[in-house]
């Protein structure tokens, strides 16, 4: 009878999904929907991807849409632009955006620069992926955080998701986006599982890039972050808001075209900003959010100077407690935070 | 070229007990990745042969640019267990002041140039290297290692390129184990392997038994002498196997024709050698290709035979050693 009528006796449910089976899924939906989508980097094919990102999809999709590499990130990434200069759409996984040093060039001067150089008749619909920023005891090497050198460079689009639902539709808006996007995911976060809510859980849930989104209403100050700090503001406000501070918590989504209109509004209200990151602090994403509220109208309703939190301007060390102290902890958003409202 | 019988008995104990040594400490090592005391390892089962006879090839001051599977390279040279494991726990004994992750090496009294991990990087490094050591002192090397994966980066190919081109006293060494994580070499590449590149770039090329530890002493002290010799850079295909298993290097001696009575299949020997701690290759590789290489063609058990052959050693020295090792780990 309910299946006749087509009457829902219960709302819809939302489901707990990690940030790794979220990715999985948006790829699984793009590459279906879409042939000329195909995956390639190392292990992604029958190892099922370095950190399982891409599990099951060889084996679903074969060897012509999920590809193994080998070793060379120069190498593949040229290959990844030039399938797209001439007509695929690669999603490019790095195994770390430490790696995709060794592969800038193609994706700076070829893939930023080619569509503008080419007066708009070359297009470079490509996604870079792969994890970004600190993990947990993987040192210098593996452990630097891109996006201020990536958000830096007019022709990329630059996203950086926090939760499964950023995860999925920031991947789906990416691979359907006819520009180069490099997406920085976490490694920390893959295994975490968020809510996601029905509409989430659709084919076509697309999250739009350039979109911020307030995961936390506030009222005395704005927290400004993106990927795994964003987690951090919230158990930070959480504690806040027992001594009666209401922070609220702005998760960027997307570093370029950063969404700066949402920080400006959220600022002119609570008249207080601090930017968290895990990246280095010269050049960063906070040093520019603080340049971009200076240059907007949002500057006269700042009644104390801005403050970035950010990670400590060292490589990466080893050892777990001289790690633990080069990333920003809730201690330290909390430390900020009071500074900055003289408290 | 020297034939085994040459080398004194003390430097082929000397090697024996490198390599078992080595396996004694990765396995431990390993157990305690498991065991969450450190982040991240990765053992040497299987390479141990290509270190061992490699760096008692070279002098002692020969600088060496590792890529991160050669510590047997500075075992042999004298570094002391504790500052293996003081690297690896990175506490305060660490030498690199627990700024670097798990086998991250480096002793610049043992000439081993601090391991990064960025693949082949250290390629054209160490031709550099090679270079500036070429122009200070006429009697010095430089030998480069790195996996066959490894060689598929762009920097092989110019590191390969100018140390022909400068003239360097290089010895590439390339280690290939059959795999880079899971990918098999017949992925990595559809030339034949690494060697046969060599002669395109006017290096000079030999493929050696990687477990045979006398072919590999001898290919490296020939290619030593004639790269300091004649500025002629040198490149070694060691063909060997990523192996593993917890005992069954330094199982019961054996003639050659006997099946192992120990069988692979039990609990302590079920393992295989994974890429790192962060991998399983039980998921790309069968338990049967493992087995063979186990059964027939493993460095230390070979040059047991070997040192058994000769009257150099026996079950007795065998079990004393296992002991004596396991302890001092």
């Amino acid at each position: 009878l309910q299946q006749r009528r087509g009457i829902r006796l219960s709302a819809p449910a939302p489901i707990q999904v990690t940030v790794r089976d979220a990715l999985n899924q948006a790829l699984d939906e793009e590459l279906e929907r879409d042939e000329r989508v195909f995956l390639l980097g190392e292990e992604v094919a029958q190892y099922d991807g370095a950190y399982k990102i891409s599990r099951g999809l060889w084996k679903k999709y074969g060897d012509k849409r999920v590809i193994d590499t080998p070793i060379s990130e120069m190498g593949f990434t040229g290959i990844a632009v030039g399938a797209a200069m001439a007509g695929l759409r690669p999603v490019c996984e790095f195994m770390t955006f430490n790696f995709s040093m060794q592969a800038i060039d193609q994706v700076i001067n070829s893939a930023a620069k080619t569509c503008y150089m080419s007066a708009g008749s070359i297009a470079v619909p490509i996604v870079f992926r792969g994890p970004n920023g600190a993990s947990a005891g993987v040192a210098a090497q593996h452990s630097q955080c891109f996006a201020a050198w990536y958000g830096h460079c007019p022709g990329l689009k630059v996203v950086s998701p926090w939760s499964s639902e950023d995860a999925k539709g920031l991947l789906k808006a990416s691979i359907r986006d006819d520009n180069p996007v490099v997406m920085l995911e976490n490694e920390l976060l893959y295994g975490v599982p968020f809510e996601m809510s029905e509409q989430a859980q659709s084919k076509d849930f697309v999250v739009p890039i350039g979109k911020a989104k307030i995961e936390r209403q506030g009222t005395h100050i704005t927290l400004v972050s993106h990927s795994r700090p964003v987690g951090h503001c919230l158990e930070a406000a959480a504690v806040l808001a027992k001594e009666g501070v209401e922070c609220e918590v702005i998760n960027l989504r997307t570093i370029r075209p950063m969404d700066i209109e949402t920080v400006e509004a959220s600022v002119v209200k609570t008249n207080h900003l601090v930017t968290i990151e895990g990246g280095w602090p010269q050049f960063g994403v906070g040093a520019e959010i603080c340049a971009k509220i200076m240059e907007g109208s949002a500057f006269n309703y700042l009644d104390a100077p801005a403050v970035r939190v950010t990670g400590a301007d060292v490589p990466m060390p080893y050892a777990k407690i001289l790690e633990d102290n080069c990333i920003p902890q809730v201690k330290d958003i909390i430390f900020a935070v009071k500074k900055t409202l003289n408290i | 070229p020297c034939s085994p019988r040459q080398l004194p008995k003390e430097v082929v104990l000397k090697l024996y007990r490198t390599m078992t040594l080595l396996n004694t400490m990765d396995r431990i090592l390993y157990e305690s990745q498991r065991q969450g005391r450190i982040s991240f390892y990765m053992t040497n089962y299987g390479e141990e042969g290509t270190h061992v006879g490699s760096a008692a090839a070279l002098d002692d001051t020969d600088l060496v640019f590792g890529q991160y599977r050669e510590a047997g390279v500075l075992m042999y040279r004298g570094y002391p267990l504790d500052l293996f494991m003081a690297q690896c726990y990175g506490n305060t004994s660490d030498t690199g002041k627990g700024r670097q992750m798990p086998v991250h090496y480096g002793c610049r009294d043992r000439h081993f140039v601090t391991i990064s991990s960025p693949l082949a990087t250290q390629i054209p490094q160490a031709v550099g290297a090679a270079y500036a050591i070429k122009r200070a002192d006429a009697n010095r090397a430089v030998i480069c290692y790195f996996g066959e994966g490894a060689a598929s980066e762009g920097d092989a190919h110019a590191g390969f390129n100018f140390a022909a081109t400068l003239e360097c006293p290089i010895v590439f060494f390339c280690r290939n184990n059959g795999y880079a994580i899971s990918t098999p070499t017949s992925e990595q590449y559809r030339g034949d392997g690494i060697a046969a590149r060599g002669p395109g770039y006017g290096l000079l090329s030999i493929r050696v038994d990687g477990n045979d530890v006398f072919a590999v002493y001898n290919a490296t002290k020939e290619a030593r002498r004639r790269a300091v010799a004649e500025n002629q850079p040198f490149l070694i295909e060691a063909m060997t196997y990523r192996y593993g298993g917890e005992g069954s290097e330094v199982g019961a001696p054996q003639k050659p024709t006997f099946l192992r009575v120990l069988v692979v299949f039990s609990p302590l020997r079920g393992s295989i050698g994974h890429h790192s701690t962060s991998d399983d290759s039980s998921a790309y590789r069968s338990v049967d290709e493992v087995n063979y290489w186990d059964k027939q063609d493993h460095p230390i058990s070979r040059l047991r035979h070997y040192m058994l052959g000769r009257g150099w050693w026996d079950e007795e020295e065998e079990k004393g050693w296992r002991k004596s090792s396991r302890k001092m780990v």
